[in-house]
């Protein structure tokens, strides 16, 4: 028994990295981008708000798996061929961009049209605006919503073991190929699953109250 | 050196595509129904138990939502009978596994519904005499779908894009045929950019279609 | 006659198919107070909006102090960075406060002193002191608007609007989201203003406050200026005008 934990941990272990790995990639870069997304979405001319509402909408009205594999098979066609690493990876931030941008939108959205009026009357520029008044209100509506995004993200990553990528979820099932015995494997990375998500759904809670600034 | 696209065999192999589009519509609206009944009976007991009912709903709603569905799919199909001894088709544990997935969610659907229903209905209700059954049959069960039937079609339509993962074990539904013709014929790319718009297009008239109905039952009436 | 620091010209708005401003010609003089009544729906609030471009108007011309306020010399509407420093010399004041709300009451009045001023952080708490002080704001002054009364919120939002030593000053139903007995220390703050010459345009309900505070009463109706005059003139003779005399009567019943 002891035996088999030595020689099991340090795989799952390695599989852990690699499912941290691909999340925190996948939860930075599409906070960047669904931000990004999310601004122009309300605030950019037709010619930007317009493609952005049809990528987010075609990205979620898409199986995560089956964008999974058009990323992975489909770049290599216009020439690009990252590799199933990345290729996973892309697919899961092009995702996970749509749903941030929705939830940033959302959260500019709730801001009541006078604080930007009272912003323009004070002389604020655009940025000065967006920068000073709107997005630090927004910031709390944006994030528990994103935190349920990231948790979202962690529980996506696992599709990418579809793809050959030896993550917590791969790893599980490749021990389990030696092993025989799956249900304790299972449980096992399930604990760890849920282990990362609960933490931060508790931090959500915890954020969530320090940004009570305004009494409701 | 340009790709030459060829569809004949995607065409040649068109029914598995569609029989696992309806296979996966059907999976995900069997599971749905189980799982509303998971959701409504948990958020019932949430809503009028104690201390321990309370701690276990919240244990599974939480274990459920915290765990990719990924891992639940195999748990389900490789982990319990292999415990057990005893063993289920690759379908029927795949809808067990999407009720049990869709009913953790639907509980928080259904406590919010029930949450939402003005207190003054209920004591009007008991005002006009009603058992406390007849009250839910009569009063809160109407109001409480009709608010959270947005919220169902939500569900609906996320659940039909998870039985993508049906194929992982073995179960026919519209990835697995995409699968299945990617492997016997080799068009990898033809076979997804098909199966793409067949997601895509069924999403959107899931969507719309559910709006429709949303709008029949919508307590405002224009 | 010197030129009036806001000129008004012919000036057109439309909603849609809603024309709200249908040529209106007001001038203001510096140092001057003019309120502007009439009937919800006469466009006055629009009227107002216009002065800072926080709606663009279709047609006429808005000058303040010399300078077309939405378009440039060529014609060509002004960008959103151009209007910016325009706009920082017209302060407005908002019926519904529109206060930061993540930020305390001297943050409020410090933003547009440091980040459109240039003004030093140092420089910029001591004038928004000395404004809040002046609003009887003193003790507030790390408040958050949540913190706040209706009628000191909107002591608060005059406090920012004036720190910018604003050319004119705009201010759209300042007392009407305020409970009656919060009424009187804003229009005291107002008054205030208005005695130490700051130029002002004023919407509002407040008939008293017409009388006593504005030298001017312009009475507006359907997107038209249709009565306008010294203000007690003008409430003296309102019985030689039909929509005048109807909308005071109106204005008597609610009080």
């Amino acid at each position: 028994m002891i035996q088999f934990l030595i020689n099991t941990l340090p795989f799952l272990w390695q599989g852990l990295l690699v499912t941290l790995a691909v999340s925190g990639l996948v939860v930075a870069s599409s906070l960047v981008s669904g931000v990004l997304f999310g601004v122009g979405l309300v605030y950019g001319r037709w010619w930007i708000a317009w493609p952005i509402r049809v990528y987010s909408d075609i990205l979620r009205g898409t199986p995560l798996i089956v964008l999974i594999f058009l990323i992975i098979y489909g770049l290599p066609l216009v020439g690009i061929d990252f590799g199933n690493y990345a290729s996973a990876v892309i697919a899961l931030a092009a995702f996970k961009t749509a749903h941030v941008a929705e939830i940033a939108r959302g959260a500019i959205q709730s801001i009541h049209f006078g604080q930007t009026d009272a912003g323009k009357a004070i002389g604020l520029t655009f940025r000065q605006r967006l920068q000073y008044v709107i997005m630090p209100q927004a910031v709390r509506r944006f994030l528990p919503p994103w935190i349920n995004a990231v948790a979202d993200a962690v529980k996506g990553s696992a599709l990418v073991s579809l793809a050959g990528i030896v993550d917590l979820t791969l790893a599980t099932q490749q021990v389990i190929g030696r092993t025989y015995d799956p249900l304790p494997m299972y449980l096992l990375a399930a604990a760890m699953y849920f282990a990362i998500n609960y933490s931060l759904s508790m931090a959500s809670r915890r954020l969530e109250s320090r940004f009570a600034y305004v009494r409701e | 050196m340009a790709y030459h696209f060829n569809f004949n065999f995607v065409w040649r192999y068109a029914d598995k595509l569609y029989w696992g589009l309806v296979l996966s519509l059907e999976i995900a609206l069997v599971s749905i129904l189980i799982g509303m009944v998971i959701g409504l009976a948990l958020a019932l007991a949430y809503t009028g138990g104690g201390r321990l009912t309370k701690t276990a709903v919240s244990a599974y709603v939480e274990f459920i939502r915290n765990v990719p569905l990924l891992l639940l799919v195999y748990l389900v199909f490789y982990g319990i009978p292999s415990a057990g001894g005893f063993a289920y088709d690759a379908k029927t544990s795949f809808v067990a596994t999407l009720a049990i997935y869709s009913g953790a969610y639907l509980v928080e659907v259904f406590r919010a519904g029930l949450d939402a229903i003005p207190k003054g209905l209920v004591d009007a209700g008991k005002a006009i005499g009603l058992t406390p059954w007849q009250r839910f049959l009569y009063v809160r069960a109407p109001m409480m779908f009709r608010i959270v039937l947005p919220s169902l079609s939500n569900v609906y339509v996320s659940l039909f894009k998870d039985t993508s993962l049906a194929y992982v074990i073995a179960v026919p539904e519209l990835t697995y045929g995409a699968n299945w013709i990617k492997t016997n014929t080799f068009r990898v790319i033809e076979v997804w950019l098909v199966v793409w718009p067949m997601y895509l297009v069924t999403c959107y008239a899931l969507i719309y279609g559910l709006r429709i109905l949303e709008r029949r039952f919508s307590l405002v009436r224009r | 006659m010197t030129q009036p620091l806001v000129q008004i010209r012919g000036l057109k708005k439309s909603f849609g198919t809603l024309r709200v401003l249908d040529g209106v010609d007001l001038d203001v003089a510096k140092g001057e107070a003019v309120c502007v009544i009439g009937p919800s729906g006469s466009g006055k609030t629009t009227l107002l909006r216009c002065i800072n471009l926080l709606e663009p108007y279709d047609d006429g011309s808005i000058r303040v102090d010399g300078v077309e306020v939405g378009y440039d010399d060529n014609r060509k509407r002004r960008s959103e960075r151009a209007l910016a420093p325009i706009r920082a010399d017209i302060g407005m004041v908002f019926q519904l406060f529109n206060l930061f709300p993540h930020l305390s009451a001297l943050e409020n009045v410090m933003l547009g002193l440091t980040k459109v001023r240039g003004i030093s952080k140092a420089e910029a708490k001591d004038r928004a002191t000395q404004w809040l002080t002046r609003v009887g704001l003193a003790d507030k002054l790390q408040n958050l608007p949540s913190q706040l009364s209706g009628g000191q919120q909107q002591r608060v939002g005059i406090a920012r609007a004036v720190a910018m030593e604003p050319k004119v000053l705009l201010l759209d139903e300042i007392t009407s989201a305020l409970d009656p007995e919060l009424v009187g220390e804003v229009l005291q703050v107002v008054q205030g203003l208005a005695r130490d010459g700051m130029t002002m345009i004023v919407v509002t309900h407040e008939m008293t406050f017409a009388r006593d505070v504005g030298s001017r009463i312009v009475f507006m109706d359907e997107g038209r200026v249709i009565v306008e005059g010294a203000s007690r003139e003008v409430l003296a003779n309102a019985a030689s005008n039909e929509r005048l005399k109807t909308f005071l009567a109106r204005i008597e019943m609610k009080h």
